[in-house]
């Protein structure tokens, strides 16, 4: 029955049923507006069931040959994880009455979707500045002064993510003649390794490579409690994805990686603002399938794109679970929470499932796709890469397993009383753990039968299961340890430095007078040119008669023209007798 | 069986159609068949230039005498193309015209415009198809004599004074042309283009055909309005009648661009013009100096009509900087340009046009308020403009990137450059009117009648073109493909040597002659 409906839907585009949801939201209000952005993402994941790979729609723009949708299994993979994301986000922002945030959200999630089956370069750039111009109202929508200005930095970074990436497209399509995205890789002589180089950086950017991470810890926990819902599924999975389709198995990104997902966790630990934790746990989770990609086998491109798709499902549980807390209580620092499990029961064993799937317990999803990335770097031998990993590992469930969850509600009572949050957001929440607990127990049947490339993997055997468990309760202990002998990093309201100190307190500092006395150069040359053009202005048109004057502005006389021609055609006589 | 007979036809009809309109005496029977005669020929030169893309070089003796004895019409992808335009614009400009003139010539002349525009169609179409240099300068004056009396005809008197400093320009023009054609006369005894060009590569240097070669360029460079032989053509443009300023602006410097590009590159060969010569050089300070001082001196004028005049001869820079590039690149930047030119000058003083006709001025100050008042017509106005400054996805975008590339492609980086700089006083220019248009409340006239929308008969033609840049910036195929394969064809000397080879042992008996 359900493949005879698909074959009535008409083809479309992919983004395009998110598209119309999101212009449908502009002008539908109250329960209507409901159904039709509940709808959307439904609709789309039908049209996904029903289209065929292959290339669709191309066309011809200046001479090259464009495909805007290009269907593989790589693509459909995100596209139908993209359409759970915005269904579940979706879900969770119901009760919300903000037109922007509902158009923004759902007009985010198509950009994403469109971005994941451009089949060129030029439609994968224009869908780049789209996800970041969309996404960027979810963080203003805050309506704080801290958001905006949050927000603004989120864009200019983005923005210079986009134009890196159209530079290195340009240079790409006139160097090889063609704008097809496949595989690019660092390897190229001449202006094509600028090229590559530039990309590459572009695609790093989104996926918050340490030193461009900023962005990331920095706007996320501004935006809004359901915008970040929105924010943690799209963004950087477009980066793994590009990554993953662009430069699969460049070394580089093992290491690139492995720093990702080990230097987070010690801002994580030290971090208050539970949201801003998360927010570090998602550059490490990142950093693990990013350290996938870089490996290249199938093994490991196969565990990066399923950590993508479990990522997207428990790190939204954390945030939403998180978000849940903010909306009713106000606050989010770990030193202002605690003993909320007596007022939010339910959304305290959400959260608790969303711990455990991050902190890879096995059977939860987070266990099924860490461990492929894990064994594919064993594999290869990478052998420090995976005691690395490891590490990272046993943090995450230090900083997102066990201390989100605690100092949220449990630890020291802090005196809040409140109710569980709106139904919507505990039905969004549901959804997503039972996603969790799904895939974590039948991966086969569920994760693993979308994935890209063949393998054949089993997950749970002895020394996996046995290695996690260990690894696991050791960490549980070092904490339990730490917190029992007063060790552990209290919960203080504090700010802590990363690399952003770099340019939001030395570019003030030292920078910025630099920055003026250059722009008063500017502005004495501008006044400068100003006086000029103005003077040329002046010779140049009469302002009290009203017209033109000068030389060549003005008629000349018969005589006159005929000059001009004998003297350029003794000119060029001259000129062919000498 | 007819068909054989279509590459002659854009010429026949109109020249018999003309004194057909003066005889007709009514002004509306004139605008009918002058406006059916033409859209006809726009038909034939359509399917001419579908001919010529699939099969190449279509020759015609005309009244059966073989060439090079008789007069020969040839017709291949360059000239077709161009021919397209000029019918093309041809038919749009005289529906146009119908309401157009009604208000800027007098009732009793109305016959006479149309006259000698069929006239002026004959002789451009003429020049396009035409096989022979002598022949060339015949359809010249043919056209040049119907263009002085078509800007004459305005009711502003001052279009006789316009019109006159035209004829005298025109006329020295004319001339040089006949002189350097006569000096190639005598050395070569041919007037055939292939037969010329096949004599004139047996010698190594001379200096009668280099002398003749100077007049012509001199004398075309006139016609085509190159800085600083371009005197006569703003107040011509500026005073003649819209549709008239419309239809020259749009077709007569474009076929005089054609002429230099047909004497330079099939009869004298692009090695001896431009390798032996060094007159790229000469043609690119020109060009350069050109877009710069015409776009600057644009950006100064109160009338709009002078304004898009002086842009023309800036826009006439391009394609002559398009061609001393001396690269098959950049004679196809040169020839797209005045395909894409034809459509935004033509579309630009149809607005103006337009205006005119319902302010009863074109200073910038009458644009004051038009956004509102007449919304179509500036709404056209802003899509040709925004086209003539070279915004992505219109027509004037693809041919600005054709000739950046093409200069890129030299290493030029300085003229590259130069040419965007140049768009930014386009900017300027257009954005002038924009302004007065959209942000500028209406001055308060004397009469207080309310200015209304132009008449649908002017807004359709108006249209067709805005969106003909918008469709030509977007679908390239038409236009880039055929400007890709004429300047290919003209610049590849084995592909014209075909064809002269064929001509070869027919010169040798016509030296006899």
């Amino acid at each position: 029955m359900i493949s005879s409906l698909l074959e009535l839907l008409p083809q479309l585009p992919p983004f395009l049923p998110l598209l119309i949801g999101s212009l449908a939201a502009i002008f539908l209000r109250g329960h209507l507006r409901s159904v039709i952005m509940l709808l959307a993402p439904v609709w789309g994941a039908l049209q996904l069931a029903a289209i065929d790979p292959g290339v669709y729609w191309t066309f011809q723009l200046l001479g090259l040959e464009l495909e805007p949708v290009r269907v593989d299994k790589l693509s459909l993979m995100f596209g139908y994880l993209f359409h759970l994301a915005a269904f579940i986000a979706v879900v969770y922002a119901l009760h919300l009455k903000d037109t922007m945030q509902h158009v923004a959200g759902l007009s985010y999630a198509a950009s994403a979707v469109g971005a994941v089956f451009a089949g060129d370069l030029i439609t994968l750039f224009i869908f780049w500045e789209l996800l970041a111009l969309t996404s960027v109202f979810l963080i203003w929508a805050r309506r704080t002064d801290r958001a905006y200005g949050a927000g603004m930095r989120y864009i200019v970074m983005k923005v210079l993510s986009g134009v890196l990436l159209l530079t290195g497209a340009v240079i790409f399509i006139t160097q090889t003649g063609s704008v097809r995205f496949e595989e690019i890789g660092l390897e190229h002589d001449g202006i094509l390794k600028l090229g590559s180089w530039l990309i590459f950086i572009a695609f790093g950017i989104k996926c918050a490579f340490p030193f461009f991470h900023n962005w990331l810890t920095d706007a996320y926990p501004e935006s809004t409690p359901t915008g970040a819902i929105f924010l943690a599924s799209f963004t950087t999975k477009v980066a793994v994805y590009s990554l993953a389709r662009g430069f699969p198995g460049t070394e580089l990104l093992v290491w690139i990686g492995v720093t990702m997902a080990c230097f987070p966790i010690f801002y994580a630990v030290i971090e208050n603002d539970l949201r801003r934790v998360l927010a570090y746990s998602m550059i490490n989770q990142v950093g693990f399938m990013v350290v996938g990609v870089g490996i290249g086998t199938s093994l490991a491109l196969n565990g990066a794109v399923a950590h993508a798709f479990n990522d997207v499902i428990f790190k939204g549980l954390l945030m939403m679970s998180m978000g849940a807390v903010l909306h009713m209580t106000g606050r989010i620092n770990g030193s202002e929470l605690g003993g909320l499990y007596k007022s939010m029961p339910k959304t305290t064993i959400l959260c608790i499932v969303g711990a455990a799937s991050i902190s890879a317990f096995p059977l939860f999803s987070g266990f099924v796709s860490k461990s492929m990335i894990m064994s594919a770097a064993v594999a290869e031998g990478y052998d420090y890469v995976w005691l690395a990993l490891l590490f990272a590992a046993a943090g995450v469930f230090h900083h997102a397993g066990i201390k989100i969850p605690y100092f949220a509600f449990f630890a020291h009572d802090s005196g809040i009383r409140t109710t569980e949050p709106p139904k919507n957001m505990l039905a969004a929440m549901t959804i997503a753990a039972t996603l969790c607990i799904i895939i974590g127990t039948f991966p086969a049947q569920t994760v693993y039968a979308l994935l890209p490339w063949e393998v054949d993997y089993q997950p749970y055997d002895i020394t996996h299961v046995l290695t996690q468990l260990q690894l696991l309760f050791f960490s549980a202990l070092a904490f339990a340890w730490l917190n029992l002998r007063n060790m552990y990093p209290p919960e203080l309201p504090s700010t802590n430095l990363d690399t952003d100190w770099f340019y939001r307190k030395l570019t003030p500092g030292f920078v910025v007078p630099i920055y003026y006395s250059v722009m008063q150069m500017m502005n004495k040359l501008e006044r400068l040119a100003n006086i000029g053009i103005r003077r040329l202005i002046r010779m140049s048109y009469d302002d009290d008669k009203n017209q033109p004057k000068g030389y060549f502005a003005k008629l000349w006389p018969i005589e006159t023209m005929v000059l001009w021609v004998a003297f350029l055609l003794a000119g060029i006589l001259i000129l062919y007798y000498v | 069986m007819f068909e054989q007979h279509f590459p002659v036809l854009p010429i026949v009809l109109p020249l018999i159609a003309a004194p057909l309109c003066m005889l007709l005496g009514r002004s509306q029977l004139a605008w009918l068949l002058a406006t059916i005669v033409s859209g006809i020929s726009f038909c034939i030169a359509v399917s001419l230039l579908m001919v010529t893309l699939d099969q190449g070089v279509l020759s015609y003796a005309l009244g059966g005498w073989e060439p090079p004895w008789g007069i020969e019409m040839r017709l291949d992808v360059a000239n077709a193309l161009i021919l397209s335009v000029v019918t093309g614009i041809s038919t749009l400009v005289l529906v146009y015209a119908k309401d157009s003139i009604a208000t800027e010539i007098p009732q009793s002349q109305h016959t006479l415009f149309y006259t000698a525009h069929l006239l002026c169609l004959t002789g451009l179409s003429g020049i396009l198809t035409t096989g022979d240099a002598f022949n060339l300068f015949v359809f010249l004056e043919i056209s040049s004599l119907a263009t002085y009396t078509l800007v004459s005809l305005a009711s502003d008197r001052r279009a006789l004074t316009a019109a006159f400093r035209y004829l005298v320009m025109g006329t020295i023009g004319a001339t040089f042309i006949l002189i350097g054609v006569g000096m190639m006369y005598m050395k070569t005894g041919t007037l055939n283009m292939l037969d010329l060009a096949a004599r004139i590569g047996e010698f190594e240097y001379n200096r009668t055909l280099n002398t003749g070669l100077a007049f012509i360029l001199v004398g075309v460079s006139i016609k085509l309005a190159l800085f600083p032989l371009h005197m006569w053509l703003p107040p011509a443009y500026t005073h003649a009648p819209s549709a008239v300023s419309a239809f020259l602006a749009s077709t007569a410097t474009k076929v005089a661009v054609y002429v230099m590009i047909r004497f330079i590159f099939t009869i004298y060969g692009a090695e001896y013009v431009f390798y032996s010569m060094g007159m790229d050089v000469i043609l690119l300070v020109l060009a350069i100096v050109a877009i710069f001082n015409c776009s600057f001196v644009a950006t100064v004028q109160s009338n709009v009509k002078t304004m898009l005049a002086y842009s023309s001869v800036a826009q006439i820079g391009y394609m002559i900087l398009g061609i001393s590039l001396v690269t098959t690149a950049g004679l196809m930047a040169g020839l797209l340009h005045i395909f894409n030119h034809a459509l935004m000058k033509g579309a630009l003083f149809m607005a103006v046009g337009a205006v005119f006709m319902r302010t009863g001025s074109a200073d910038i100050k009458a644009f004051r308020g038009l956004g509102k008042t007449m919304p179509w017509t500036m709404a056209a106005f802003t899509i040709a403009g925004l086209s003539i400054i070279g915004v992505p996805l219109t027509a004037g975008f693809v041919s600005k990137w054709y000739l950046v590339t093409a200069a890129l492609e030299q290493q030029h980086w300085m003229i590259a450059f130069l040419v965007l700089i140049g768009s930014l006083l386009a900017i300027v220019y257009i954005g002038r009117i924009l302004e007065a248009a959209y942000f500028k409340d209406p001055v308060q006239s004397a009469s207080d009648k309310t200015i209304k929308e132009a008449p649908l008969m002017m807004l359709v033609p108006m249209w067709i073109l805005a969106v003909a840049n918008i469709y030509f910036g977007i679908d390239t195929s038409l236009s880039v493909t055929a400007a890709d394969a004429a300047a290919n064809w003209l610049f590849e000397p084995s592909a014209q040597a075909v064809f002269q080879s064929a001509s070869q042992s027919a010169s040798e008996l016509g030296a006899a002659r």
